[in-house]
């Protein structure tokens, strides 16, 4: 490197050092905050200065570097091979994590809250995979699957309160209305441009939540719906102490009584339901419905001139992908036993979308890992709730920005005419 | 009739700033052809800056015009920054790539914007004193005064004078015409000796410059932000850019005034907790009947 080049680079540091004083200066610099009446200003000049000397050096480092490129490449040549082991050794791959799934409860070292996170990274697991048929097989971008997730765990909520039906009744039955809402906000967008579908479907997700929080009579509101029934092993209830004339869980298999009963049994449904979807989509994708979304995704004008119905396929992922976002909705109502609007707001949609853009639309595995490290990442930063956020957003650019196929390219159609070419 | 008309000044005011968030949506669309997810953030910064600036010249004991034609400048200049910013970092690179892939890195980056602002200033409400008060008042011999106050006068002229320079800036500069042409084709006009990359960068300042304007109007007018009021507005004024027929530039004016004048009628004639609601279907059902809105030109795919 020449001694012009890095002055030259030197220059543009500065430069990007102003900038950064800019962006910083009023709005880390002067935060305001309320005292009494009215807001006063509290300086922060020392954190500006040290974001902007971080932006100055990084843009510095950058620069130097950027003569010899080894970053980006020696990441993207960690990241393809990663991805190749990952579809080379799908099938091992799979087995060890479903075997580590399923022995997870019991190994050593798992106490409760690993349960607890464990199943909340499952139910993102099983919403990923859910949005991954919208998504990465048919390529609609929902930003609105929150609403079908809320659909689900709402018409659970008030089938199990109001007719005291069992959780297996009435799994299928809300499962059943959130495929009827996908193909009910379906129908009418679906003919829409993929930017403008995503704006639609987030404007009906919204809808939904304001709609739950303003019907009073049904939802119950802002307070949302509590009671709702635990599930139960078979009939089986976890309880201490069954009601007269019921056999509870520990009683029927001669344990002593413990809450972790429950947990581990929500554990397995949650796992059950996920490899379901996971086992649904993988054969769907191999029958015309799943290659016909494929096509679409990939060309919709071939398709339509080979006489593929482009709103009806569509409209099949989207009600398939809606039936198991209320799958997992009814699975969440049931394991917090109340429900409430809160929880179904638009950064719920995009977290989810995050997760099947980072994993690497339409990668099943990608899903996996991505909800993993978003979730359990998330988990150990549980205080820097904030940052975290901003660190999920800024992993949805960079990795736009870099790798914009996902961190597991695996977008490839399931089938080639000419065999498979590498 | 008192009371409509009250409505018509109310909606009037609030599809003034419907408006000029508006035309940031409908230029950028226009000229790389996506849609900016975080420009609805970048009005938030907007509305910020002039918060922060307000609250710093209020000490100084300035007359109550110059503070704010300082805000104006200042909210504009930082918050064209901040526009500038994120197109270079979250969509330049991703020119060229496959279709969702900018709309994607835009909702990321507009997570990241909200709660960049939520850290940096903290989660809770902002009030801020009114500045300008009092009002002219109408039939005051009726059970009904309609009020115009001197503030919905000013945010209503205020727009009017931005518009005009605006549409010489378009119609009649350099500029202006470079823009035309990069809408047209990019190839093209970049054989033509214009840089592309440059005028692109020139298009996200003016749009995040008027969003700054209308966010300092919010502030105004509503007395209160936080770090959410972005993703609501944001989502009204591309409403209102579809409305007006989005890459047309008087169309999401008159698309804003119209968001504004169905948001305002809604909430005093029919349902005050379904206002929101009346913004996303009035974006649905204009977009499935006819997406090329009021003043668009018919979008033809090409193979």
């Amino acid at each position: 490197m020449e001694k012009k080049d890095i002055i030259q680079s030197f220059k543009d540091s500065l430069f990007t050092g102003l900038i950064a004083l800019a962006l910083f200066g009023p709005i880390v610099g002067l935060r305001t905050a309320s005292k009494g009446e009215g807001l006063f200003i509290t300086p922060q000049w020392g954190v500006v200065f040290l974001l902007v000397g971080l932006c100055i050096l990084g843009r510095f480092l950058i620069n130097l570097n950027s003569a010899r490129k080894t970053e980006i490449t020696f990441f993207s040549k960690f990241t393809s091979k990663f991805s190749a082991i990952t579809r080379d050794k799908a099938k091992h791959f799979a087995i060890t994590a479903i075997l580590f799934a399923v022995v997870f409860p019991f190994l050593p070292f798992t106490d409760r809250y690993f349960m607890d996170v464990a199943i909340m990274i499952l139910t993102y697991i099983m919403l990923g995979w859910g949005l991954n048929i919208v998504v990465g097989l048919a390529g609609l971008l929902d930003l609105g699957y929150v609403a079908f997730y809320a659909v689900g765990a709402y018409s659970y909520a008030l089938i199990a309160t109001t007719f005291g039906w069992s959780f297996w009744i009435c799994l299928p039955l809300a499962g059943l209305f959130a495929a009827f809402f996908g193909i009910l906000l379906g129908f009418p967008v679906l003919r829409l441009r993929g930017d403008y579908l995503a704006i639609v479907t987030l404007g009906f997700g919204e809808i939904i939540r304001i709609i739950l929080i303003n019907w009073y009579e049904v939802t119950n509101g802002p307070d949302g719906i509590t009671g709702i029934p635990r599930p139960s092993f078979f009939g089986l209830p976890f309880k201490r102490s069954p009601d007269e004339g019921e056999t509870s869980f520990h009683l029927f298999f001669n344990l002593e009584y413990s809450t972790m009963h429950r947990i581990i049994f929500l554990y397995y449904l949650i796992l059950v339901l996920a490899l379901i979807t996971n086992y649904f989509t993988l054969k769907i994708r191999k029958l015309p419905v799943g290659r016909a979304w494929e096509a679409l995704r990939e060309d919709e004008i071939a398709c339509k001139s080979l006489g593929v119905n482009p709103t009806n396929t569509k409209l099949t992922a989207f009600a398939i992908g809606a039936m198991f976002g209320g799958f997992a909705g009814s699975f969440f109502a049931t394991r917090q036993a109340f429900i409430s609007p809160e929880s179904f707001t638009f950064i719920e949609s995009a977290i989810i979308v995050a997760i099947v853009v980072l994993g690497g639309m339409g990668s099943q595995t990608g899903v996996v890992l991505a909800s993993i490290f978003l979730i359990g990442i998330t988990e150990m930063f549980r205080d820097l709730e904030q940052y975290r956020m901003i660190a999920f957003g800024g992993a949805m650019v960079l990795i736009m920005v870099f790798k914009p196929k996902g961190i597991l390219a695996n977008r490839k159609p399931t089938i080639l005419m000419h065999g498979d070419k590498k | 009739m008192e009371y409509f008309i009250q409505q018509l000044v109310n909606g009037i005011t609030l599809g003034s700033i419907y408006g000029l968030i508006a035309i940031g949506y409908t230029m950028v669309y226009g000229i790389i052809g996506m849609i900016n997810f975080a420009h609805g953030d970048i009005f938030m910064i907007g509305a910020f800056v002039a918060l922060i600036s307000f609250i710093i010249f209020g000490l100084t004991g300035v007359a109550l015009p110059i503070i704010l034609l300082l805000v104006l400048l200042i909210a504009m200049l930082f918050t064209a920054c901040y526009g500038w910013t994120v197109e270079k970092l979250a969509y330049k690179p991703l020119r060229g790539s496959f279709r969702l892939a900018p709309l994607i890195s835009a909702l990321g980056m507009s997570i990241v914007l909200q709660n960049y602002v939520q850290v940096a200033q903290g989660a809770r409400v902002k009030p801020m004193q009114p500045l300008i008060s009092g009002g002219l008042e109408f039939f005051n011999n009726s059970d009904f005064i309609v009020t115009v106050s001197y503030l919905q006068i000013f945010i209503v002229i205020l727009t009017i004078i931005l518009m005009g320079i605006f549409t010489y800036l378009i119609t009649k500069t350099d500029l202006g015409r470079a823009q035309r042409a990069c809408e047209q084709d990019r190839t093209m006009t970049a054989l033509l000796g214009i840089n592309v990359d440059r005028t692109i960068s020139i298009t996200f300042i003016i749009g995040s410059s008027l969003a700054s304007v209308a966010g300092m109007m919010f502030v105004l007018y509503y007395g209160v932000i936080d770090f959410y009021i972005g993703f609501l507005a944001g989502i009204k004024a591309f409403t209102a850019a579809v409305l007006g027929g989005i890459g047309s530039l008087p169309g999401a004016m008159l698309g804003g005034l119209l968001i504004g004048l169905i948001e305002t009628f809604w909430a005093g004639y029919v349902s005050l907790e379904y206002k929101d609601v009346a913004a996303f279907s009035v974006l649905i059902v204009v977009l499935i009947f006819f997406p090329t809105g009021f003043l668009g030109k018919p979008d033809i795919e090409k193979v």
